[in-house]
């Protein structure tokens, strides 16, 4: 049951990009066209898994025991750092077809402060290792969610007339910003 | 001569905001009210001075093909000693800045400052990219706190403007306002450019 509350809530309640603010500027970079948001949404799906994954054990194993809870911010952008250029190298190896529709995307998950961003919040909410991961996937999918509704909104709006001073970011502001407002909605949901 | 150029530079011409729509993540979130933003905009200046001048000093030392996890790893380190001098003696604004001073290592300017000036210029020069393009930060941040407190408080820096007639428009302080203004005032900005 709580899990199923951290899922929803962390896709629609508590959406990453529209609610939290946390991942924007590949919501902004990457949402011209709605097939590169999928692909970046599967990307930063199966990084913010795994980050979630890995920076628990490495704050539970090694910082708490150590006493060394002041080094988590370096510890945690290098845990994903490193996990980024990993996944980079398996999806090379593996699909390259895959490696190169994500190309430029893959490297810049390294700064999307959502990946770090659901690291801190698993800390400190004080989740354990199973609702750490479900929280990683929820905010994932609720980031995949927002960008690829996102993209679909600024497809149209490539071809619809805008007043010069709006055209590019400005009109991508508003978009989102109206985005945001229905998304507002789901914050009157009661859940548990 | 330089160094003023340098240092005036990051304020308007290329303020990191709005022109080069940089670190936007911090400037959405954190911009619920003027204080809020003008904390959060001297936090990561002095975070950028500080790596900017590090990679400076360094840049004949860090070797090429790995100075990417170099700048992280300098940069993670300036943000844990701002991060702890904050929760020592600005508690309440810690607080309300909450996750995203951490976060600060993410910021695109602070890396991207790095990369494009600090590793290819001298110290002197670093520090004034670095200080005039966090105050460049820290004004946009502050415009955009102080515009959303307005409306959607009544106040500005905690002060009351309108007296307690005032309807405030909770929107503006809730996310989708953040959306809103920064798009509102990025427009008005390209208006008057189009039109000088």
């Amino acid at each position: 049951m709580s899990l199923i509350f951290i899922l929803i809530s962390s896709i629609f309640v508590n959406n990453f990009v529209l609610s939290r603010f946390l991942g924007i500027c590949p919501f902004l970079g990457v949402s011209k066209k709605v097939e590169t948001a999928l692909g970046m949404g599967a990307a930063v799906t199966f990084v913010m898994a795994l980050a979630s994954a890995i920076t628990y054990v490495v704050q539970y194993a090694i910082l708490e025991p150590l006493n060394l809870g002041y080094l988590q911010t370096i510890a945690f952008i290098l845990v994903v750092a490193a996990l980024v250029q990993f996944v980079e190298m398996i999806i090379k190896k593996m699909t390259p077809s895959l490696y190169q529709a994500l190309g430029v995307f893959l490297p810049l998950i390294t700064t999307n402060c959502a990946v770090l961003g659901v690291a801190f919040l698993n800390i400190q909410y004080e989740y354990n290792f199973i609702e750490t991961i479900v929280n990683g996937i929820g905010a994932a999918l609720g980031f995949t969610l927002a960008i690829v509704l996102f993209a679909g909104v600024r497809e149209r709006l490539e071809s619809s007339e805008i007043p010069m001073a709006f055209e590019g970011f400005p009109i991508a502001l508003l978009s989102a910003g109206l985005m945001a407002i229905a998304f507002l909605g789901f914050s009157g949901m009661k859940l548990g | 001569m330089n160094f003023i150029k340098n240092l005036t530079r990051g304020i308007i011409k290329e303020n990191p905001t709005f022109v080069l729509v940089l670190g936007m993540c911090p400037t959405l979130a954190v911009t619920t009210s003027a204080i809020n933003g003008m904390g959060m905009g001297l936090a990561t200046t002095a975070v950028l001075v500080g790596s900017n001048v590090a990679i400076s000093a360094l840049r004949k030392v860090i070797p090429n093909s790995i100075r990417i996890p170099a700048f992280v790893v300098i940069i993670a380190s300036f943000v844990t000693i701002i991060g702890m001098l904050m929760k020592a003696y600005v508690p309440a604004l810690d607080a309300a800045l909450g996750l995203f001073i951490p976060l600060i290592v993410v910021n695109c300017v602070i890396l991207g400052r790095a990369e494009a000036f600090a590793f290819s210029n001298g110290i002197a020069d670093s520090f004034a990219d670095g200080l005039g393009m966090g105050l460049g930060f820290t004004l946009s941040l502050t415009v955009l706190g102080s515009v959303r407190e307005i409306l959607g408080a009544g106040s500005i820096f905690g002060l009351s403007l309108f007296g307690a007639s005032y309807e405030p428009v909770i929107l503006m302080i809730l996310p989708p306002g953040a959306f809103l203004t920064l798009g509102l005032l990025m427009g008005l900005i390209n208006w008057k450019k189009k039109k000088a």
